[in-house]
């Protein structure tokens, strides 16, 4: 479980985040919410210590983020994965490199023990057999799926994943969300994603936290988010005019 | 007006505390710093070779023009083309031209990283960046330089018999009979303090400047600019402190 409590952080003038506390559960799918600018991706860099926040606490279960020392920060990271928007793998190495890199820089295990877990990775993500292609030879969707193996290697207790449908079709960004789901209750990880996507939303979301000018203005699961009477929360899932249709026919 | 100056002096004295703590496994680091070693000194030995050897000409065919119509013995050639490539051309030269090939390098793969978030995942990871990254950049260019150095100072002398000898200007004898003479064996090891000192100053400064760029590809190039202009100026500054503090009677 993560607790993030009072988290406030601005930029010069710019106050970004004006004191959110919220809580993202283990095993369920915890969503950030909100429209661009709101703070999502600040909340989530200062989640894992990206981004230092000027006040508030961030709790890891029983430990405090914030008041870690660098090498206490680096202990508790090995616990955390994470996959970037623009999926941040290293494309001078192959997607077998990639993968294998946290554990050559933080196991003992022998190479055949890490072939045999990148191997399992690679298979959780239905990308068996690509071993040596690089990251410039895969579509966007499989970049994705490499960073999904990649960030749960090393077998971490929080996911973090950063607009893991951007870029994606609706097709793969489903799947993306699927695999995501279904890593984290088998694992029993404590997921949290930024998304602005209306699928992730009704499909994953075990636990919303709807942010608005830096502030949580809505916190609730995927089954009341359509009912909330949050009047901003009903503008942002109902932006599109096709939905605001779909919408008046369902009520009419 | 020095806030500027001492933030950023702060940051990286601070960046260089972190580059020197214990690796997360040394089999990496390592791994990582024979790649750099042999990046900076294969990848820039030609260039090295190239401008030592047209200094060491250049260096004897106008030490030959200065010495037309004096007393002064012809064989002086290989005295000071050896003396001038020990004490000056070869450390300064090949540690300016090396900001420029290195550092810049240096500067815009770290730039690279830290713009496509290859930083902040290795972060996430619990990856010390500052020792991984930069510390093997800043270890092989200290390990490696100073060979290329000595290796451009022989190339350089070289240079100087290949201009003046089959020239005609002096004979083979009467250059190597300069390069005997008055040798001072301290001014090899002040090239290569010089030598450790410039490829400290480049390889961080050009690491600095990478591993805290914001912005695009505009900004990632200002940096590599920046790079190699404040490396070849502190290297300017230390050469003089260093001519003072070791080569002053």
């Amino acid at each position: 479980m993560i607790k993030a409590i009072n988290i406030k952080k601005s930029f010069g003038e710019n106050v970004v985040l004006k004191g959110i506390t919220t809580t993202f559960l283990a095993g369920k799918c915890n969503l950030i919410i909100g429209r661009s600018g709101a703070g999502k991706t600040v909340l989530l860099k200062s989640l894992v210590g990206l981004v230092k926040p000027e006040q508030g606490e961030i709790w890891f279960d029983k430990t405090n983020l914030l008041s870690l020392n660098k090498l206490e920060t680096r202990k508790l990271r090995n616990l955390m994965g994470m996959l970037f928007q623009g999926s941040a793998l290293f494309d001078s190495m192959t997607v077998e490199e990639n993968i294998r890199f946290p554990l050559d820089m933080f196991t003992t295990m022998t190479y055949k023990e890490k072939l045999a877990r990148v191997n399992e990775c690679l298979e959780r993500v239905d990308l068996s057999g690509k071993n040596k292609l690089y990251p410039s030879e895969l579509s966007g969707g499989m970049q994705k799926r490499v960073g999904i193996a990649r960030a749960i290697v090393l077998r971490p207790q929080y996911l973090f994943c950063d607009e893991p449908n951007s870029g994606l079709d609706p097709k793969t960004s489903i799947l993306i969300d699927q695999l995501i789901y279904s890593i984290t209750q088998e694992r029993m990880i404590t997921t949290v994603i930024n998304t602005h996507d209306m699928n992730s939303v009704m499909e994953i979301g075990d636990s919303i936290n709807y942010i608005e000018n830096g502030l949580l203005a809505w916190h609730g699961g995927k089954e009341n988010v359509l009912d909330s009477d949050n009047e901003s929360l009903q503008n942002f899932i109902f932006a599109s005019p096709f939905l605001k249709k779909l919408r008046a026919r369902a009520e009419k | 007006m020095f806030n500027e100056p001492l933030f950023h002096l702060g940051q990286y004295i601070n960046m260089m505390r972190l580059v020197i703590s214990r690796p997360n496994r040394f089999s990496m680091f390592w791994k990582e710093l024979v790649r750099q070693m042999y990046d900076i000194g294969i990848g820039s030995l030609l260039i090295v070779a190239l401008i030592c050897i047209f200094i060491g000409a250049v260096t004897a065919i106008q030490f030959n023009y200065q010495l037309d119509g004096t007393l002064v013995p012809k064989y002086y050639i290989g005295y000071i083309v050896r003396d001038i490539t020990l004490i000056e051309m070869a450390p300064t030269v090949t540690c300016l031209v090396l900001a420029g090939k290195v550092g810049s390098n240096m500067a815009s793969e770290l730039g690279g990283m830290r713009q496509k978030e290859h930083i902040d995942a290795m972060d996430i990871m619990g990856v010390n960046t500052y020792n991984f990254l930069i510390g093997p950049k800043v270890l092989g260019g200290i390990l490696v330089i100073p060979m290329l150095v000595t290796v451009g100072a022989a190339i350089s002398i070289l240079g100087g018999y290949l201009a003046s000898v089959p020239t005609g200007m002096l004979s083979a004898d009467q250059y190597i009979q300069g390069l005997n003479s008055f040798f001072i064996p301290f001014n090899v090891i002040l090239m290569l303090i010089k030598a450790v000192v410039f490829s400290y100053i480049l390889t961080s400064v050009s690491c600095y400047q990478g591993y805290y760029v914001k912005g695009g590809s505009i900004e990632l190039g200002k940096a590599s600019t920046r790079a190699v202009v404040i490396s070849d100026i502190l290297i300017l500054v230390a050469d003089y402190i260093l001519a003072l503090l070791l080569a002053t009677k």
